[in-house]
């Protein structure tokens, strides 16, 4: 195969299809990326500014040039002016969809929505205890119409706090108080954001980007923390379960659907509908042996870990599924979705349904998912793709044959449950060295980066070394596609972790969800340092995002370090043009909060600082 | 010989063509190496901005280039088969007669040594980093007669669209 193929991909089922394209001429991200170069040098700087009219404005990065913006921003303001708008984006992202999840809790309780159920009553009662609802004796639904207000009032309140922050141990808590970065409600932080970055309002970089993490704070331990409980109660705790990972999940025999994006409250009705009798008679009707769902990004890790649904592939393999020829609809709804996607289906017969009235695509087909009529408009979208598995050419069809198996769906409860009831075992083995340390590799694709080579080296060169590592989003995909999320893949783990997983029967990689989930990361943290009686930036943990690109990432770091938590990223942010801010962001943030960032896009270079970081925190606390 | 050369209405003002000028001119020739090093890496040629137009300016390695003959010292030279003017900083005085007469001003001056400083077009590139990092294709790297072809293509089709046979 083509070098140039090779480079773009370690996943053989991307390098057959990226392969196929290029012989079709079909583009890709990558060739995007490749017609992109070279980028803007003042956007990778972040020393462009277009805040107001005055502007656009330029900082040169020589020296030669301007040294301001035309209203005195130096290129310190605007740097940290530019990363705490990708905050407050990436911040609001997770809180609405939280908000969107909150919603249909409420109309779930209020009988008006239709299909969903509370799954999970347990949890709903245990949630309302945190929140001080009273719950005993109370039927579910009356507890989850105050739940959800409960926690919808979080997102419009002006004074804290935001009671999920408060799982985090009291030092914590109190460093945020001290700090003045406790957030107060979660969109006001976000709105903050935009006001404190407008044209002539904050210029202080220290006090900006204090305000960053506290916004980052009302993602973290806010909005996308109410987004996975809720949809535990939802849609059920996820358990482990085995599936399957890669394109090679698509059948050639059977209709083919893939759901995307992010939100599970549309693919949860999806698969119901596609388990829906009618629906599966018609489609041996048309031809077709079955009706198949697989899933693409965080939508698919939801589906994957609460129903063992086969996951397609990582943000990567979005065009790569289409160009299989064999999808019979590409149904999403927001975040990280390509528009090109609308164009590229139009090269075959897949239908592109848009289901949010968040998220349009010119050249989608548009089919509005409200919850009242929630399994109505899914059966809808499943007979639609049923009733184009007619004009499926399959003559065109290649799907490539490369799939893993996997087992995914360690939600904080199962892990518990796998450890027999309590952390005691985990908390022994960590005492023991038998495993170093957890880290947290999250976090996207990027075509800057071979896909899934950052993801899958650092995590492999991490296991090696005795370190647990806890993923969501698309590392936990690329890890799913590597066989990583096997109790098997015990074999490629030190010794002292290998042993761990055997006797506990886990494999060395832990598949948490989505990218909201990684608040189930935080919460796993909180306990474990609770139990230490330490606050979260003394334990030997740390995180890492080989391949991120998204806002939503930029949010993550912010508050994974704002939570005390080392955080290694695997591409430069748009930060460099002010030597104070990285200054900041990489060495003077640990002072602080606990936590600091790193840049290393060298996967094993990244696992040796984080190794020697956990080495540092191991001697710290004495084991 | 090819020719950088700037097609004057695709201009939009970015600026990437200086950066690229100045990273391909510092000793780690990347972007996030470059910003720290000292003496700061210099851009040699210049988006200027007059009537509202935006002109990248950059040497046109004249004919009997005036800088060259204006060099009491040697430093600049003209090579006589490409015409490429190249300067050579161990022998530059700081003088600056080559930046009075060059009729462009695209002579700048390296502050640290006190030198002149211009376009050298790029000796170890194929193609300058001032034409690779244009996303617009404003500057172009070609022969003089096939820049001519492409001006002459471009002014043709314009005619082409406005002009209609009378059926």
């Amino acid at each position: 195969m083509e070098e140039r193929i090779l480079r773009r991909s370690v996943d053989p089922a991307s390098q057959a299809m990226l392969s196929l394209a290029a012989r079709q001429g079909l583009e890709t991200a990558w060739d995007r990326l490749e017609k992109q170069q070279p980028q803007c040098g003042f956007g990778e700087l972040g020393l462009c500014c277009r805040h107001c009219n005055m502007g656009p404005c330029r900082i040169d990065p020589f020296g030669e040039g301007p040294a301001r913006g035309v209203c005195g921003a130096t290129a310190d303001t605007m740097v940290a002016r530019g990363l705490l708008r990708a905050i407050a984006a990436g911040a609001a992202a997770h809180s609405d969809h939280a908000r969107d999840v909150a919603h249909t809790l409420k109309m779930t309780a209020q009988g008006k929505a239709g299909g969903y159920e509370i799954k999970n009553e347990a949890k709903l009662r245990r949630l309302a205890a945190e929140y001080g609802i009273p719950e005993a004796g109370r039927p579910k639904e009356e507890v989850a119409l105050d739940l959800a207000e409960a926690a919808l009032g979080e997102f419009g309140q002006q004074e804290g706090p935001i009671r999920f922050t408060r799982r985090a141990p009291p030092k914590r808590v109190a460093l945020w108080e001290k700090l003045g970065i406790d957030p107060r409600g979660i969109d006001r932080e976000i709105v903050e954001i935009m006001h404190r970055t407008h044209m002539g309002v904050d210029h202080d970089y220290i006090n900006l980007i204090l305000h960053g993490l506290r916004a980052s704070l009302a993602d973290g331990w806010g909005g996308s923390m109410i987004a996975t409980e809720l949809q535990d109660v939802l849609f059920g705790v996820p358990q482990p379960k085995r599936a399957e990972a890669n394109l090679g999940v698509l059948k050639q025999d059977q209709v083919n659907i893939i759901v995307h994006g992010h939100e599970p409250i549309l693919s949860e009705m999806i698969v119901a509908a596609a388990e829906d009798p009618e629906l599966v008679a018609l489609a041996k009707q048309v031809g077709a042996e079955g009706i198949n769902v697989a899933g693409i990004c965080c939508t698919g890790n939801e589906v994957l870990m609460r129903h063992g649904i086969p996951i397609a592939g990582n943000f990567l393999h979005q065009e790569l599924a289409v160009m299989t020829g064999a999808v019979e609809a590409v149904v999403v709804d927001v975040q990280c979705i390509f528009p090109v996607l609308a164009d590229l289906s139009a090269c075959y017969h897949t239908k592109f349904i848009s289901t949010s009235p968040k998220a349009k695509f010119p050249g989608a087909v548009h089919m509005e998912f409200h919850e009242e009529t929630a399994y109505e408009t899914a059966r809808a979208i499943v007979r639609a793709a049923v009733e184009n598995y007619p004009n499926r050419n399959q003559g065109r069809v290649f799907i490539p044959d490369v799939k893993s198996e996997c087992m995914v769906g360690f939600s904080v409860e199962a892990i518990l449950e796998a450890l027999g009831g309590s952390l005691d075992p985990l908390l022994g083995a960590v005492r023991s060295g038998a495993i170093k340390g957890i880290v947290a590799v999250v976090g996207c694709n990027n075509p800057k980066i071979q896909q899934d080579y950052g993801h899958v080296n650092l995590v492999r060169e991490l296991i090696r070394n005795n370190v647990l590592v806890v993923t969501t989003g698309c590392n936990a995909i690329a890890c799913a596609k590597a066989g990583l999320l096997l109790p098997e893949a015990a074999a490629q783990a030190g010794d002292g972790l290998k042993g761990v997983c055997q006797s506990l029967g886990i494999p060395p990689v832990l598949h948490m969800g989505s990218c909201v989930d990684i608040s189930r990361i935080l919460v796993a943290c909180a306990a474990i340092a609770n139990a230490l009686g330490v606050d979260i930036s003394d334990l030997p943990v740390a995180g890492a995002a080989p391949e991120w690109m998204s806002e939503k990432a930029v949010s993550i770091g912010a508050y994974v370090v704002a939570s005390g938590i080392f955080t290694v990223l695997g591409t430069v942010p748009q930060v460099l043009g002010s030597p104070n801010v990285a200054h900041l962001l990489t060495v003077g943030a640990e002072g602080v909060v606990g936590g600091k960032f790193a840049v290393e896009p060298d996967p094993f270079k990244a696992a040796r600082l984080i190794l020697d970081h956990i080495a540092a925190k191991r001697a710290a606390l004495g084991l | 010989m090819r020719e950088i050369f700037v097609r004057l209405d695709r201009c939009v003002g970015c600026h990437s063509c200086e950066l690229a000028c100045a990273v391909e001119h510092s000793r780690s020739r990347t972007l996030f190496g470059a910003i720290a090093e000292t003496p700061r890496p210099r851009r040699r040629l210049y988006v200027e901005y007059v009537l509202e137009r935006k002109i990248p300016f950059l040497c046109r390695h004249c004919e009997d280039a005036p800088c060259v003959t204006v060099c009491r010292t040697g430093a600049l030279t003209q090579d006589p088969l490409t015409r490429i003017v190249t300067h050579n900083p161990d022998r530059c005085i700081g003088c600056w007669m080559c930046t009075m007469v060059c009729p462009y001003g695209v002579v700048g001056r390296e502050w640290e040594r006190r030198i002149a400083l211009k376009c050298d077009r790029c000796p170890d590139r194929e193609v300058p980093a001032c034409v690779e990092a244009c996303p617009t294709r404003a500057l172009v790297f070609m022969e003089e007669e096939e820049f001519a072809r492409l001006a002459r293509r471009e002014a043709a089709k314009e005619v082409a669209q406005s002009y209609r046979v009378i059926p």
